[in-house]
């Protein structure tokens, strides 16, 4: 059986979990095993069903005191004892930061390798080692491994591929299993959240506006905030500007920044450095602004405007208000 | 308060990232080396702890012995202590890491006490196994937290608060000490290194231990870059008379 772990927020599946859950059933077209799910914390009939959507035959729900909401410890203990009873023949979870945390506390309680992000998986065909590509450098530069593990822990890399439900939705079979977790493992519990904005966010926002250096200052980050917010987008960065202290690191787009995924980006004075890129890639349409028509970020977009992006962002603004009235 | 944060040495590639002709490490001959961005973050979080409630800051690494400039560019920001645990410059697995770099800790603390904060990148900058810090604090039964951009410690209470990002706001977490954490960039923005500060680094005494930790379960077979989706682009035009153009692009994608 390849037991998938689902990363859900009180009962929200996350999509890095559907990913997952779209992966595994792949994988256990190879391994000729079916396709099991793991609830931690939670067991709200709609997460089940949604789990059978994609494909779970079965799902094991933990529920305790210890989870109520999420901790890693807590999570991944109740995870490493399920796999320790159910002996899945490996085990898979989202690539998301807690995904990749919860697998790592698994992995370290059973004392077993992890293999994080990965993209394609070949399982063991009986010599005893699953082979595997996966990402190193945020998804810049690949990785084909080989693992060696009587229990294969794998996460898969975040929106390598498109969560699909499976074709025929299963109706999975529901188990709850006792675990008695150390109430000392809620040390690492979610004590309390802060909302800071509520509405769209940079992850999500359907336009993006992007500064790079060739912005030049924080002031002059004006004309890029007022055309974000004609069309109900934000403005991101690059880490050349949030190390110039010009934003705050919460706007940089990249690989040790925030992956954006809009319906197009609008890139202005970025180089299009891989480690920006692999932030920038999932953007559906790209549209850059750049005085250097060589620029990275310029071949690869789909649109370009080579010129001042001083010049041109304004103009963009003004041509969209004179459009509207 | 004593701190120690755990730092890995990785090429700092540009445009593009090479790999060499065996595949099995990153082409560094026209790069420079650099510490890991989180864990960049990590030294500056350590030394501004220790600013605040005093106390001192050790940085440890495993890598090969070129990895103690490292070592020396933390001591040049602010941390008192530099380790290194070499190796022959073979890229380690995770846990094989994980393993020498406990024994290391382990050590460390029977000369000197236990550290009240482990501080370990949220993920390595090459790697990115996700995993090193986690297997580290559980071995030393340390409560830990990945994602973290915020730390706050309250001596007198002993815990680390300490805060993840997640969209539109942020978690909040309570960490008795002795505690670990996984830190992200924008955590803080990292300080330059005075002259002073460079001055003092080069005396820095790096105290070497090696690791005779067997390799884990994972192994490197070949590095390669991933397929590159060719793109026409179409080119809208020069300067501001290409602003009707991007704006129909726009009433066309529907976003208007
Ligand atoms: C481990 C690691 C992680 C990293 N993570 C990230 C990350 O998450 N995000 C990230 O962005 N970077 C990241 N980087 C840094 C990355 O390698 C680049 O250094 C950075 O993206 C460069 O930013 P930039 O494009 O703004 O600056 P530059 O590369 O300096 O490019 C500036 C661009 O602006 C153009 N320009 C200048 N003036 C104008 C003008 N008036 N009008 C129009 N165009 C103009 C120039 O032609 C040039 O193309 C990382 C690096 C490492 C080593
Ligand atoms: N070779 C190393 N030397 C010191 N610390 C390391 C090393 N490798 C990993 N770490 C630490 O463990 C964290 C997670 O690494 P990884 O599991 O490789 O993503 C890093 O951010 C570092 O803090």
């Amino acid at each position: 059986m390849l037991l998938v772990v689902l990363e859900h927020d009180r009962g929200a599946m996350d999509e890095a979990a559907r990913e997952a859950l779209t992966f595994g059933r792949n994988l256990t077209g190879q391994m000729g095993a079916p396709l099991h799910a793991a609830l931690i914390g939670a067991d709200d009939i709609d997460l089940v069903a949604e789990a059978g959507a994609f494909g779970a035959e079965a799902v094991y729900t933990v529920v305790s005191d210890v989870l109520a909401d999420f901790g890693p410890e807590a999570w991944g203990e109740a995870a490493a004892e399920l796999i320790r009873r159910l002996e899945p023949g490996a085990v898979l979870a989202g690539g998301s930061e807690r995904g990749n945390e919860i697998m790592a506390q698994v992995a370290a309680r059973l004392d077993l390798p992890m293999v994080a992000n990965c993209i394609d998986v070949q399982a063991d065909s009986g010599a005893g080692e699953w082979t595997m590509t996966r990402q190193q450098w945020g998804g810049s530069l690949l990785e084909d491994a080989r693992l060696t593990s009587e229990r294969p822990l794998l996460t898969t890399g975040l929106h390598a591929l498109a969560a699909e439900r499976a074709e025929a939705a299963a109706s999975p079979s529901v188990q709850a299993v006792e675990i008695d977790l150390d109430p000392s493992l809620a040390r690492t519990m979610v004590k309390d959240r802060v909302v800071l904005e509520a509405g769209v966010t940079l992850s999500t926002a359907p336009v993006v506006i992007g500064g790079g250096r060739g912005v030049g200052s924080a002031e002059a980050f004006a004309p890029l905030e007022e055309l974000a917010a004609m069309l109900g987008g934000r403005v991101g960065c690059s880490r050349a500007v949030t190390n110039n202290g010009w934003r705050p690191h919460s706007d940089q787009v990249g690989q040790t920044g925030t992956r954006i995924t809009p319906e197009i980006y609008i890139a202005s004075g970025i180089s299009g450095a891989i480690q920006h890129w692999v932030g920038a890639k999932a953007s559906k349409h790209i549209l850059a602004i750049n005085i250097d028509p060589e620029a990275n970020m310029v071949t690869k977009a789909n649109w370009a405007v080579i010129g001042d992006l001083h010049e041109v962002i304004p103009a963009i603004a003004a041509e969209v208000r004179s459009r509207r009235s | 308060m004593r701190i120690l944060c755990c730092v890995k040495r990785v090429a700092a590639p540009g445009a593009k990232i090479n790999v060499t002709e065996d595949g099995l490490a990153v082409d560094a001959t026209h790069l420079g080396f650099a510490t890991s961005p989180h864990e960049e973050c990590g030294v500056e979080e350590a030394v501004q702890l220790v600013e605040r409630h005093g106390g001192e800051v050790t940085v440890l690494t495993l890598g090969p012995p070129e990895a103690a400039d490292q070592l020396r560019y933390a001591a040049s920001v602010g941390a008192h202590h530099g380790v290194l645990v070499a190796t022959d410059g073979s890229a380690w697995d995770p846990q094989r890491t994980a393993v020498a770099l406990t024994e290391a800790i382990r050590g460390l603390e029977a000369e000197a006490g236990p550290f009240d904060l482990l501080v370990f990148g949220n993920e390595s900058a090459d790697s990115g196994g996700f995993q090193v810090g986690v297997r580290v604090a559980y071995a030393l039964g340390r409560p830990i937290v990945n994602g973290i951009k915020g730390i706050e410690v309250d001596e007198a209470a002993g815990t680390v608060t300490a805060r993840r990002e997640i969209d539109g706001g942020f978690e909040v977490y309570e960490l008795p000490m002795p505690a670990a954490v996984g830190v992200k960039e924008g955590i803080n923005l990292p300080r330059y290194p005075t002259m002073r500060g460079r001055l003092a680094s080069k005396k820095l005494e790096v105290a070497e231990l090696s690791s005779d930790a067997g390799p884990g379960g994972q192994s490197l077979v070949r590095l390669h870059r991933p397929r590159e989706t060719v793109t026409e682009t179409v080119i809208l035009g020069n300067s501001p008379e290409a602003a009707p153009a991007v704006v129909d692009v726009l009433e066309e994608l529907g976003v208007l």
